[in-house]
């Protein structure tokens, strides 16, 4: 088998491996919130023996190894569970399962970070490339100043600040909307227009990573002896770096960029509430204060496992771009 | 033979003046200030000759080197006088002009070939991409052209090896490999700079060989810079002495060779001179027993070693990489424990691994690193990295320590005022005494060296060389010295162990091994080590064909 190969395999296989113990962390820590969605829906006046009916038809009343293992047997087989609100023991039974309730949202969440990461990725690597190509010029000394300083602040000040300057008739003529409460049925057009400035906070803010870790990738690598060589060889400083100090700081960058990816998608609730924005965010949020436990077991499976494929991508980009690896003695 | 495919471009006649730099000086960046790297030298050099450049390091060749193509690394730069390339001002072009030149009219041939390949392109991309770059021909004919400088390389497989990335080759092949990319857009300069110091004795003569031929074929000028006086020798017509920055003499090869005017030059070989007469030694300290060893489960590296290492006597392990001496020094202090096999240390079995091992067993060996810097913690006053073993070992303090401190800094020949300094702050070879003095303060039995001289300078390596032996004449130390110079051996050694590919090919007393009959490899280990002699190389290549 090409090595290659192997290590990937490898890879996948601990990647499933963590997914399955952060599954067992999800679950427990949600068991470990205080009360339960029976006393919450039901309220503190509500008679033991309601709520213990309550309890039972929500399977609560099982020790919790059994719950893990009906939860984790359910989604082997697909199936993400049906959340507890809107029961039967709550009235008419209007509950909706798991993935009805989520699955929009989470095209909402990767529609935001998709478009995010489309303008925030090219942007980064190409102020991280030029910075390194011009490095301690006014330009680079500019673009890290301002880089840093946009990520000095917290998300949402950010996200003030911009409604205070794009929507709030600062600059005339600039009334960008403060809501990005899209619905399914808006026309593209609209949706992007809606979701500028959320798209706006979270590129500043992840934008200052990348950049800094792609310049002082290639910056790292321009003290090789190779960097030297291809100069004496009369290579432009343009070439130089495209061509002989990129190919071999795809590792770092890649890192980097899935860390960042995996930011947009999962750590963006608090974008999400100052837009208003329907995202997995918010759903997460309002299912673990409601103790709305598979929605929220749900959500959390779900972020786990971003991250996990976002850094196994960058591990794979790592190992593909590093030719000792790809192509063996 | 004569200059040919050089794309019709005027190369002009053999003997005109090519390269011509007056009065340049260099400076560079340290330590917040500038100072001289180069003070005024001046070279001639004219078209299809070639110019050894050599001194010990820090003397600013390679420096000087890449000023004859209007580069100065960064941090450093070129302050004043004249550099004049074919009737063009280098210190007046611009960036741009300067690129034109490079890698067409003049190249350069950096040390080590593994770090100066890029890993992520294919060595044939790599040979031709300034000839491509500049225009000089197509890539189909630039292609063309360096498998057949492939070939004339004495690369294995010239067709192919160019679709291969760099870690898939060896380091002799890279280095040529790159003498071929110095060749492809057909100079009229190449600057060598140090090309073959990386490389085994036995790599270096083929490389030698190949660079020579190659150079005379297309009567291309080259500088070459080296340390090493017995490799310039087989390879320029002219050699330049700098010390310093400064130029210490000029001469022919010969004349430089059979009568160097300066003490300076003659002091650069009297390493070569340092010989210990052989005395044979009954009495065994140490030996190694059919020892196997290998690093996890699959590279075995060490194949049935035996060793004899007799009390107050030096053995030197000679082979080139690879061929398990270093591995047999760390089977010897228990940092690798052997798979079969066992050393016994006068007389009884060592425990196999170092943490079975007595603090007395501990004591009794001790090992020096070839890399002083990184044998030395950075932060620790040199006080404090001499009574590490003098506490650790004798539970020394107070008063009786600093004395003892004092006494060892003695016999390094260092005064008491290097107690409070730190490594940064010595030289190379003050800092391997230093790691002596350490090794010294267990009061061991054996001290083993691990090329402890081969990142030194040809003269620092002779005062350690003799400080070492000075201190085997006082105390009685056995050595285990395992280098890659021969020259060295001769100095030092009364018995040699010869290794190749994980095993022992020969031991003996150095006369016997030094003197003929040798087994294959001995012999072409041994042939393969520069003599002083220009003609070496011509008689070697005789010789062997």
């Amino acid at each position: 088998m090409h090595p290659i190969l192997s290590t990937v395999l490898q890879r996948l296989g601990l990647g499933i491996l963590t997914l399955f113990l952060v599954s067992i962390i999800i679950f427990s820590s949600i068991a470990l919130l205080p009360g339960d969605f029976g006393e919450q829906v039901l309220g503190q006046s509500a008679l033991p023996e309601t709520v213990d009916a309550f309890r039972r038809e929500l399977g609560l009343d099982k020790p919790a190894w059994l719950r893990y293992l009906d939860w984790i047997g359910a989604i082997l087989q697909g199936d993400l569970g049906t959340s507890f609100s809107g029961r039967a023991s709550s009235g008419n039974d209007s509950s909706r399962t798991v993935w009805e309730l989520i699955s929009p949202r989470l095209s909402n969440t990767l529609f935001l970070a998709g478009v995010t990461a489309i303008i925030a990725v090219p942007l980064s690597l190409f102020l991280g490339i030029t910075a390194a190509l011009k490095r301690n010029s006014i330009y680079d000394r500019a673009v890290n100043a301002v880089t840093l300083t946009t990520i000095s602040f917290p998300e949402f000040f950010i996200a003030y600040m911009l409604i205070v300057l794009l929507a709030g008739g600062v600059i005339p003529g600039v009334a960008l909307p403060t809501l990005a409460n899209i619905t399914e049925s808006m026309p593209l057009g609209e949706r992007l227009f809606k979701i500028t400035l959320p798209v706006i906070t979270m590129t500043l803010v992840i934008v200052a990573y990348m950049m800094r870790m792609t310049r002082a990738a290639i910056i790292n690598l321009l003290a090789s002896p190779y960097i030297e060589m291809a100069q004496l060889k009369g290579a432009s400083k343009t070439r130089v770096i495209l061509k002989h100090a990129l190919p071999n700081a795809w590792a770092p960058i890649a890192t980097v960029i899935a860390f960042n990816l995996a930011y947009l998608v999962v750590g963006v609730v608090v974008v999400e509430v100052v837009f208003v924005y329907p995202g997995v965010g918010q759903l997460m949020v309002d299912s673990v204060s409601s103790r709305d436990i598979p929605v929220a077991q749900a959500c959390a499976l779900f972020f786990a496992a971003t991250y996990i494929i976002l850094n196994l991508l960058a591990d794979l980009i790592g190992i593909i771009t590093n030719p000792r690896l790809l192509h063996p003695r | 033979m004569s200059s040919n495919s050089n794309g019709g471009r005027d190369r002009g006649d053999k003997g005109d003046i090519l390269l011509e730099m007056r009065n340049v000086e260099i400076d560079g960046f340290s330590d917040e200030r500038w100072h001289d790297i180069i003070r005024g030298v001046d070279l001639t050099l004219r078209r299809g000759e070639v110019m050894g450049l050599i001194g010990e390091s820090g003397a600013g060749k390679s420096t000087l080197g890449l000023a004859a193509m209007g580069f100065a690394r960064p941090g450093c730069r070129i302050k004043g006088g004249s550099i004049n390339f074919n009737g063009m001002d280098l210190r007046g072009a611009n960036e741009s002009e300067l690129r034109k030149l490079w890698g067409s009219r003049i190249a350069y041939v950096a040390q080590s070939a593994a770090a100066s390949f890029n890993p992520a392109h294919k060595l044939i991309d790599q040979t031709i991409e300034a000839t491509i770059g500049h225009n000089i021909t197509g890539e189909s004919a630039a292609k063309a052209d360096a498998v057949e400088l492939f070939g004339a390389l004495q690369l294995p497989d010239p067709d192919n090896i160019g679709s291969r990335y760099p870690h898939q080759v060896s380091g002799g092949q890279l280095q040529r490999v790159m003498t071929a990319m110095a060749m492809s857009p057909r100079p009229d300069l190449i600057i060598f700079d140090e090309p073959t110091t990386a490389l085994d004795v036995t790599t270096q003569v083929e490389v030698l060989v190949a660079m020579r031929e190659i150079v005379e074929r297309f009567n291309t000028a080259a500088i070459y810079i080296t340390h090493d006086l017995a490799v310039v020798a087989q390879m320029a017509d002219v050699i330049k002495v700098l010390r310093y920055g400064e130029e210490v003499e000029e001469a022919e090869t010969r004349a430089m060779l059979e009568e160097p005017k300066e003490d300076y030059t003659k002091s650069l070989w009297s390493v070569r001179a340092l010989q210990k007469p052989e005395d044979k030694g009954d009495d065994i300290a140490l030996s190694i027993r059919h020892v196997d060893a290998a690093y996890g489960r699959s590279l075995k590296v060490l194949h049935d070693v035996s060793i004899d290492i007799p009390r107050g006597r030096t053995v030197a392990v000679v082979g080139e990489s690879g061929s398990g001496k270093s591995t047999t020094a760390r089977v010897i202090t228990g940092l690798l424990p052997p798979m079969t096999g066992e050393v016994q240390f006068n007389g009884e079995a060592l425990p196999a691994a170092l943490k079975d091992r007595t603090k007395d067993q501990l004591r009794r060996i001790q090992m020096i690193y070839q890399m002083a810097d990184t044998a030395m913690n950075p932060k620790q006053t040199v006080g404090e990295i001499i009574s590490r073993p003098l506490e650790f070992y004798h539970d020394m303090r107070g008063a009786q320590k600093e004395k003892r401190l004092t006494e060892l800094l003695e016999m390094i020949e260092l005064d008491a005022s290097f107690m409070d300094r730190l490594p940064s702050e010595l030289s190379g070879g003050q800092k391997q005494r230093i790691c002596i003095a350490r090794a010294l303060a267990a009061e061991p039995d054996i001290i083993i060296c691990d090329e402890v001289t081969s990142a030194l300078d040809q003269i620092v390596q002779e005062g350690i060389l003799k400080l070492l032996l000075r201190l085997q004449k006082e105390f009685g130390i056995t050595y285990l010295f395992i280098t890659h110079d021969i020259a060295v051996v001769t100095a030092i050694s009364d018995e040699i162990v010869v290794m190749f590919q994980g095993e022992v090919v020969e031991q003996g007393l150095k006369s016997e091994i030094l003197e003929p009959p040798f087994p294959d490899y001995t012999k072409l280990l041994l042939s393969s080590v520069p003599e002083m002699d220009p003609d070496w190389l011509t008689d070697l290549v005789a010789n062997r064909s």
